[in-house]
């Protein structure tokens, strides 16, 4: 036998990093949004304004950034929004929302069945339901193909 | 409107003759058939055994009557019909990867074919040699090529692909033809050169398709968009955001709409409105026939919450005229700016031919209203 069989740290290597034909994809300019502001969402769900929470937790989303904590950290404000909204209102709030703001709704959602917790995935359902009854399959199939994830 | 089966499995990929009497089609396999028109039916006449691969792509070229196909054993074949033989001749593509898609130009002197190798060839026949040759399109191409149309100049060519991008090439062969004049897109068109990319922003573009003056470019991608861009010093670009299925083909009927079927298993219409910059949903052009609406016992609507968790009656049964993903659409008659008729194969098998009528209110501001007849083949 040879006597570079013993060695299996060659396992350990990834081949797909020196593949010169490997896609990577285009570094875009775009500036890198930090996502929402936590205080200032904190505030308005103190206040009882649950709409404008809502609205503001869906800004600046952290599509651009590939910052594991940001996007932790802007998923745990919108997941607090979401559940602290009573299962009456979610349709009027899906029904402010633009068309983008349904698809970004979207993939909180379906970011947040990730990691479910206690009571997240009923309330989760309850958006979903409501989300895809205006966006359709199209916004769900724009979370599966988005390469820039939330 | 009328519908045919032809098989029980997918139906790859298709072409028609020119007076539209015989179709070429690929039956899932490695062979291509053809059948004519009789008045009861569908009757195959020929069968084309050369591809040791399935064959992704066919296109017959109307005037010259050649039949161009390619395949996944990375091959193409040129057939010319022999008396009453089609006759291969094999164009060597150069390719390591699968041929996916294949398209006559417009003059039929040369033909692109798309593959998995990331690039485009670009064949034509070298009358010295007596040979096919061709040339390639590589740069920028990162994925592979799923879909090819070519401008009515018949120089430059729009490619859809899997690294999210439909771009415009130059195909421009100095021994074929003189330089073509400028165009929207650009006045300078050497060979591979890229007049037009889009922004890699969503799915795989499955299908691509010129206007009928080619100042307009449509794509299909995986992300259920539908996207249209408009030449110029800087082309214009109106997207739709689409709330079903994604899109697998797509056809300009007139300069201002399309028609594209996929996943959802109906061709849908779409209306470009180029002042606003926007695309329309049009309406689906399958009108499903009225299931009768019987009445539920109550046995049955307990059965229901407990079988589907709903008390609907709603059965889960297809009501389109396809039953499976309508994978290609080609224009019958008309041509692209005032198509009449238009056909559809796809998964299922079935091949649907739909008629358009265009009633002419148009006011100056709003798209042509677009209506349909259904006619029933006897």
């Amino acid at each position: 036998m040879a006597k570079n069989t013993l060695s299996s740290r060659f396992r350990k290597v990834d081949i797909d990093e020196f593949d010169e034909n490997k896609f990577v994809d285009e570094q875009e300019e775009a500036a890198e949004l930090q996502g929402p502001d936590g205080a200032e969402v904190e505030s308005l769900l103190r206040q009882g304004d649950m709409m404008t929470a809502f609205h503001v937790a869906l800004r600046n989303p952290p599509v651009n950034t590939k910052n594991a904590v940001v996007k932790e950290r802007a998923q745990a404000i919108v997941l607090r929004v979401l559940t602290s909204f009573r299962s009456s209102e979610i349709e009027t709030a899906v029904r402010s929302l633009d068309r983008n703001g349904v698809d970004l709704l979207m993939k909180y959602i379906y970011r947040g069945f990730e990691k479910p917790t206690e009571n997240s995935s009923v309330i989760l359902l309850q958006w979903h339901e409501k989300a895809f009854a205006v966006g359709g399959l199209g916004s769900i199939v724009r979370v599966l193909t988005a390469r820039k994830t939330v | 409107m009328a519908y045919h089966s032809f098989l029980l499995e997918p139906i790859s990929c298709h072409a028609w003759n020119k007076d539209r009497t015989q179709i070429a089609l690929c039956p899932n396999n490695h062979e291509v058939h053809i059948y004519q028109k009789e008045r009861s039916g569908w009757m195959k006449i020929h069968v084309l055994k050369e591809h040791n691969g399935q064959v992704t792509g066919i296109d017959w070229a109307p005037e010259s009557n050649r039949i161009v196909t390619c395949g996944t054993d990375r091959n193409a074949y040129v057939w010319t019909l022999k008396g009453s033989m089609w006759k291969p001749t094999l164009v060597i593509l150069r390719i390591n990867r699968a041929a996916r898609c294949v398209k006559w130009s417009p003059r039929e002197n040369k033909f692109a074919v798309g593959s998995g190798s990331r690039l485009i060839s670009i064949c034509y026949f070298e009358q010295d040699n007596d040979w096919w040759v061709c040339k390639h399109i590589k740069k920028p191409i990162r994925s592979t090529v799923l879909s090819l149309d070519w401008h009515p100049n018949n120089v430059l060519l729009a490619s859809g692909s899997c690294d999210f991008k439909c771009r415009i090439f130059s195909a421009y062969i100095k021994e074929l033809e003189d330089k073509p004049a400028p165009t929207p897109w650009g006045s300078k068109m050497p060979f591979g050169e890229v007049m037009f990319e889009s922004s890699g922003a969503g799915g795989w573009i499955h299908d691509v398709s010129f206007s009928a003056s080619g100042n307009r470019v449509a794509w299909a991608s995986h992300d259920s968009t539908v996207a249209i861009a408009e030449g110029g010093k800087t082309p214009v670009v109106a997207s739709l955001y689409l709330e079903t299925l994604p899109l697998l083909c797509l056809t300009f009927i007139t300069e201002n709409s399309l028609v594209a079927a996929g996943h959802d298993c109906y061709p849908a219409l779409f209306v470009y409105d180029a002042e606003r910059s926007t695309i329309t949903f049009g309406g689906k052009l399958d009108v499903p026939k009225q299931s009768a609406q019987r009445g539920m016992t109550a046995r049955e609507r307990f059965q229901n919450l407990d079988k589907k968790a709903t008390a609907d009656n709603k059965e889960a049964v297809l009501e389109s005229l396809h039953k499976n993903s309508i994978s290609q659409i080609l224009v019958l008659e008309g041509d692209k700016a005032k198509c009449t008729k238009f056909c559809t194969t796809g998964m299922d098998g079935g091949m649907a031919v739909w008629d358009v009528k265009v009633s002419s209110q148009s006011v100056m501001s709003l798209p042509c209203l677009l209506t349909l007849i259904f006619c029933i083949m006897a």
